[in-house]
């Protein structure tokens, strides 16, 4: 006998073994191999895939970065900050608005400071309009009356000269501290204002420091630097009388603690002015977080939306992927009807084409998000616009991407494994 | 002879669509036949008519037959082969093959035995274009679930053994139609099939190396394979055992060849041709 016909005998034994792992990824180098044998067609399909995935990233990280940094503006305001004021009053029925009740004392601020615990500082505000003169110069400003700690309380910071101090409280010297819009109003000419002599509703003052500016806010309150601070007990003394303050500014030692610090400050002060159990607070504390929380839910609204926007280019992409496999399942007739011919299982084909989808929105995806983080990264030094690298949309992103695959691969994957293998194999 | 192989490996149940029954059968009977075939009738319907393609076929083919199938076009016999190379389905009766009754199977039961009972060769050698000769061959077994490194061996194994050893990493267009047909009659046996099916195998072939594949058919018979080939050549037909020729959806006669002609001997007499083919040492 033949050495070839040997070789037939050996193989007329039926192979055995292991059953070669699991079935579906067994398709695997098939779907690489078709997708490899066709790279144009594969990169150019996964295109609308990148660009789906690159502008989602990008934009999101574009939407986390602004709300970052208006979180950080606002942030400024203080987030664990209180503000109480007196309650409205009411007289013959008609009640005026809130703030307007002369209920608030300075005693209300030194028991704050005295018996609350987590307070990292109090200052009672006296406030009001006054007309301000120096020299040949006369302005009209808001002038507030102060501890020295409201200084850190509302994050100001001093840029020129220094600010009052407790002893300047203690003693009602007549110093005070100029904003800057004051500073430009009343020393036209750019002379240093530290040491100058200004004539508030005609009390002499001297210029102890000019505040670093803070600029114009969107809200009520215009320009915050169209102001001049003096010390409280001056204010009290000199200028508005010691009858009541217009508010008590409270900054909390942990943001996290001021639920609990305005439930003690209420009790307090109810204590304070031995309100009956029965009648209402006559007056309000409030914080800054309802502002925060309401500017950063607008700027991730419009990171949604802008996302909303770049996902429905992802299931455009999906579509062109869907597109080219029911092409690639036409093309590929005569193959799938060899394959079933030789024993392939119809979810032999499905898994083909199926991993061949998958693959191809994976690496699309993978693309997209180097070219949407390299996008994010590179913004900040280029532009100079604010971007936070969005991990967590990088990783919703890859997966959206191979759901995609699945969803749209589904579909001609099916059609291909239904093919008729006798007409499948007569395709030319 | 070495048919031992082929005996013990496809009667003793080694394939998990060998049944209880299918055992007691071949218990019963001596030589199980290969392909058992009882009123087998295909009808298709075209609009409102009704096309008979195969009528009524009753056919037993015997373990190492090289059967041809004759006849003209429109007699039914591609048919038959689709029925027989379970890729359609019967419209009524009942074709048992190797002892499994596969009439009633689903489309994934029929893929797993055209997978480990049966081997397709086509006429126009329907590789796999993208992959190699290796790879091409070691196709079936990766359906079969056969582990990866006996399917390269084994595939290793079938490619000397028509030989095109030193051909293994050539792709479908690298190669004659010749070493491709070899390259698909590895393909066929490699999982060790019960019957293997040839539609034409020397259809887009030239005479020499008709011949020359007909002899690697009858050298896989002599090893005691199951052959069923269609051919509408009489010439060819005299390589094989037994002739089945259908006409009008029936069998118009079935014979035993009494001369059967060594196709190894007729190529030893005919004079070679200048090619580049590396005919069977």
């Amino acid at each position: 006998m033949s050495a070839p016909a040997d070789a037939f005998a050996v193989l007329a034994q039926v192979p055995r073994g292991g059953n070669g792992g699991p079935r579906a990824l067994q398709s695997i180098p098939s779907a690489l191999a078709a997708l490899r044998s066709n790279k144009g067609r594969s990169v150019l399909t996964t295109l609308g895939i990148i660009i789906g995935v690159a502008a989602v990233i990008a934009i999101v990280a574009l939407g986390e970065g602004a709300s970052a940094s208006v979180n950080s503006q606002l942030a400024g305001l203080g987030t664990n900050l209180l503000t109480i004021q007196p309650g409205s009053t009411s007289s013959g029925g008609a009640r005026t608005g809130s703030g307007n009740a002369v209920t608030l004392k300075a005693a209300d601020a030194d028991a704050i400071s005295q018996n609350l615990a987590g307070i990292s500082g109090v200052s009672p505000v006296v406030s009001g309009s006054a007309q301000v003169i120096a020299g040949a110069q006369n302005w009209s400003t808001r002038v507030q009356a102060v501890m020295p700690a409201y200084l850190t309380i509302e994050n100001w910071t001093i840029d020129q000269g220094s600010t009052f101090t407790v002893q300047d409280n203690t003693n009602s010297n007549n110093v005070a501290v100029l904003g800057t819009t004051v500073v430009s109003s009343l020393f036209p000419n750019g002379q240093s204002p530290i040491g100058q002599t200004i004539r508030i509703r005609n009390v002499p003052f001297t210029v102890v420091g000019v505040l670093a500016s803070k600029g114009a806010t969107a809200g009520p309150g215009g320009d915050q630097d169209d102001t001049i601070l003096i010390p409280f007990q001056t204010g009290q003394v000199r200028l508005f009388g010691a009858s009541s303050i217009n508010q008590i500014v409270v900054q909390v030692a942990d943001a996290n603690q001021i639920t609990t610090v305005t439930t003690q400050m209420t009790t307090l002060l109810r204590q304070q002015h031995r309100l009956a159990s029965s009648a209402a607070d006559d007056f309000s504390i409030r914080n800054n977080n309802d502002i925060i929380t309401r500017a950063s839910g607008v700027s991730s609204t419009m990171t949604m939306l802008l996302g909303g926007v770049a996902a429905v280019s992802l299931v455009v992409g999906g579509i062109g992927i869907m597109n080219i496999m029911l092409v690639s399942v036409t093309e590929r007739t005569r193959e799938i009807g060899i394959r079933l011919a030789i024993g392939a299982q119809p979810g032999d084909v499905l898994s083909q084409f199926l991993v061949e989808a998958v693959v191809l929105s994976i690496l699309g995806g993978a693309i997209g998000i180097v070219i949407g983080a390299g996008t994010a990264l590179l913004l900040p030094i280029v532009v100079g616009w604010a971007t936070v690298v969005p991990w967590n949309a990088i990783v919703l992103a890859f997966g959206v991407s191979a759901a995609i695959g699945v969803f749209f691969g589904i579909y001609p994957a099916r059609k291909a494994s239904q093919l008729d293998p006798i007409i499948a194999l007569r395709y030319e | 002879m070495n048919t031992l192989a082929l005996d013990a490996s496809h009667t003793n149940g080694v394939l998990h669509v060998l049944d209880a029954t299918s055992a007691a059968e071949t218990a019963a009977v001596t030589t199980p036949a290969v392909i058992r075939v009882t009123d087998l009738a295909k009808d298709y319907t075209r609009g409102t008519s009704v096309v008979h393609a195969l009528r009524s076929v009753s056919l037993e083919v015997q373990q190492g037959e090289f059967v041809a199938v004759m006849g003209p076009s429109g007699s039914g016999k591609s048919t038959f082969m689709n029925l027989v190379g379970c890729l359609d389905r019967p419209t009524s009766g009942s074709y048992v093959l190797d002892g499994v009754q596969v009439t009633s199977l689903d489309r994934t039961e029929l893929a797993n035995v055209r997978n480990k009972k049966l081997g397709f060769i086509f006429q126009g050698f329907n590789l796999l274009p993208k992959m190699d000769a290796l790879e091409n061959v070691m196709l079936p077994m990766a359906y079969a679930g056969v582990p990866t490194s006996i399917r390269r061996h084994r595939a290793e194994v079938a490619l000397q053994a028509v030989s095109l050893g030193g051909r293994v990493h050539h792709r479908p267009n690298e190669m004659s139609g010749g070493q491709q047909q070899r390259v698909a009659i590895a393909r066929a046996l490699v999982n060790a099939p019960s019957l293997i099916l040839a539609d034409e195998p020397t259809g887009n072939l030239d005479s020499r190396t008709s011949v020359e594949i007909m002899a690697i058919l009858q050298r896989l018979n002599a090893a005691g394979a199951t052959i069923l080939l269609v051919t509408h050549e009489p010439e060819i037909a005299t390589y094989c055992s037994r002739t089945v020729v259908f006409k009008d959806g029936l069998v118009l006669s079935d014979h035993n060849n009494e001369n059967i002609v060594s196709a190894a001997e007729t190529l030893a007499a005919t004079p070679a041709q200048v090619d580049d083919e590396e005919v069977a040492a």
